[in-house]
């Protein structure tokens, strides 16, 4: 099973464990991580999922949809290069260990 | 002492205000009851990714496993309440036990219109729990022939667009208004969308209330009467008619109700004990000039936001604009502000190619409305201008070089001078 990290903007670090097929906006729901308030459900339709993703794993994941960088444009926080939604993230078995932080807002 | 907080209804609108409360700080007994049983579920996907069965039921969720017992609330399924005694402030639930409340959260939501001649033959149904949609889907998956829609609203279209893309069904939605989306949508959304279902080969008959569901000797349905005597064939039915808000509870009780409950822009009701937020409310609102009740889970979160904040003695008012999404097939419908009948429409983006926005000019000629289809950035940046109040003027919307995105930075700009 998958983990996946995530850096909250409090600076503290939670680990959720995963079974795939999940996204890691669904990891972030499943571990009761604070910070993602995904408000569409993952229908990529509100930007409120926004994490930014550790450049070690940058590359090793599918990059985003034209959907998803449009919605990236509406990111309450800062837009960065590594800037994701974590709804449009697939986790896969190649994924463990991949580090997300979670911006300070997403209103 | 943190005053005791009982919630009922724990969807989209009751379980994002348990969760404000203790992010916000609220020591105090929380218990959130629901008349479902099971974990409280996201809705939107039951039309969409669900009902072709590409998304698991745990998937739907709206939080995780250990979150009621960490966040330290009581939370009760399969609980419904019976009846609210406001002078001794408790609510009555189904299994006699009462439930003492300081502060006290109506979020009912709403339920699927009822078909007006009463009972309904074998193969009908309607669409809005995740009970509903496993019955659904099931059916559909082991009946062959075809499917009617009787609504011509989003939930219809969205159930329309997945069969017909998923499973090549014969689907027809029959629509008693003059056009599809005819409570919610502007006449240029309605027709775009109308063509796309046309295109991919979805039968829409208009201005046709359906009168009656025709049986067969088994009692299974068969077709679908229509006022001007023709029955369409029918092998599976959605009721697809709209919902009413699930006010029993606030009725009974006395509390001011209008096809909704009434609040204020705090999300009080009547009573200042009593709040009430999502489906089930009805509220005023600048971005309409009148009452309004909206069936989104935006209003259903942002009102619950609001409401835990003024418990925890802010000064909060719900001031949100209003934003919705809706998936049919390739289309990435969204839509922010309230389309207004009175207003006239300015056409943008490149319909032929599948992509444009619809900007609606209300009294005033003031931005009142924008409705885009796969147009994703110019929503976004649509509810930053709505929300923003930093609005375009018709003649700039209408010329050619117009880019949103660079007007509000301009705008921006200039105010920081
Ligand atoms: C199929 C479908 C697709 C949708 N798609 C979209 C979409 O794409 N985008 C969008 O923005 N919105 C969509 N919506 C609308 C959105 O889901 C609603 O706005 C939202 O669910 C409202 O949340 P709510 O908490 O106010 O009410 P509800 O979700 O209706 O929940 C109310 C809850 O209260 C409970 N309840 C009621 N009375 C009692 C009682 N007496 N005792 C105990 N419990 C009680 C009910 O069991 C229910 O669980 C969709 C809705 C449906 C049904
Ligand atoms: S959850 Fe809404 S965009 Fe990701």
């Amino acid at each position: 099973m998958p983990k996946i990290i995530f850096h909250l903007s409090d600076t503290s670090v939670r680990e959720v464990e995963v079974s795939i097929p999940t996204t890691v906006m669904q990891a972030a729901i499943y571990g009761d991580v604070r910070g993602i308030e995904a408000e569409c459900g993952g229908a990529c339709a509100c930007a409120t999922c926004h994490v930014y993703v550790d450049p070690a794993f940058v590359t090793r994941i599918p990059p985003a949809q034209q959907d998803e960088l449009e919605m990236l444009e509406g990111v309450a926080a800062d837009r960065l290069p590594n800037s994701r939604l974590a709804c449009q993230i697939h986790v896969t078995e190649a994924l463990d260990g991949l580090t997300v932080s979670i911006p300070d807002r997403q209103f | 002492m943190a005053p005791a907080v009982l919630i009922i209804g724990a969807s989209h609108a009751g379980v994002q205000f348990a969760a404000a409360l203790r992010e916000l700080g609220h020591t105090g007994r929380i218990t959130l009851v629901d008349a479902q049983s099971g974990p409280p579920c996201q809705r939107p996907p039951l039309s969409k990714a669900f009902m072709r069965d590409a998304v698991p039921e745990d998937a739907l969720h709206l939080r995780g496993p250990h979150f009621f017992t960490s966040a330290e609330i009581d939370f009760r399924s399969a609980m419904p309440a019976a009846a609210l005694d406001r002078q001794a402030r408790h609510v009555q639930l189904g299994n006699g036990e009462r439930i003492p409340y300081d502060v006290l959260m109506l979020a009912t939501g709403a339920r699927p219109r009822p078909w007006p001649q009463g009972t309904v033959p074998k193969g009908v149904f309607v669409l809005r729990t995740l009970a509903d949609a496993r019955l659904l889907r099931n059916a559909a998956d082991h009946t062959a022939g075809p499917i009617v829609v009787v609504g011509g609203g989003y939930i219809s279209l969205e159930l329309a667009a997945t069969w017909r893309r998923y499973a090549q069904r014969d689907v027809t939605v029959i629509n008693s208004g003059p056009r599809l989306l005819f409570r919610s949508a502007s006449p240029d959304l309605s027709a775009f969308v109308m063509a796309r279902h046309h295109e991919h080969g979805v039968r829409v008959l208009s201005e046709q209330p359906a009168t009656g569901l025709v049986a067969n000797d088994d009692g299974a349905v068969q077709g679908v009467a229509l006022a001007d005597g023709r029955i369409v064939p029918a092998a599976l039915v959605v009721l697809g008619t709209g919902a009413i808000p699930e006010q029993d509870l606030a009725e009974a009780a006395g509390l001011a109700c209008d096809d909704g409950i009434l609040v204020d822009d705090q999300c009080r009701t009547s009573d200042p004990a009593i709040f009430a937020a999502g489906d089930c409310t009805r509220h005023m609102t600048g971005f309409a000039g009148h009452r309004i009740r909206l069936e989104c889970v935006q209003n259903a979160h942002d009102q619950a936001r609001v409401a835990a904040a003024v418990i925890m003695g802010r000064d909060a008012r719900y001031t949100q604009v209003p934003w919705f999404w809706s998936d049919q097939f390739d289309m990435k419908i969204q839509t922010v502000g309230i389309f207004d009948p009175s207003s006239t429409c300015v056409v943008r983006g490149n319909p032929a190619a599948g992509t444009c926005a619809f900007y609606h000019f209300g009294k005033a000629e003031i931005l009142q409305c924008i409705e885009t289809v796969n147009m994703p950035a110019e929503h976004m940046q649509a509810r930053q201008a709505l929300t923003s109040g930093i609005l375009p003027i018709r003649d700039q919307v209408a010329s050619p070089s117009f880019s949103l995105k660079a007007f509000l930075a301009e705008q921006r700009a200039g105010l920081m001078r």
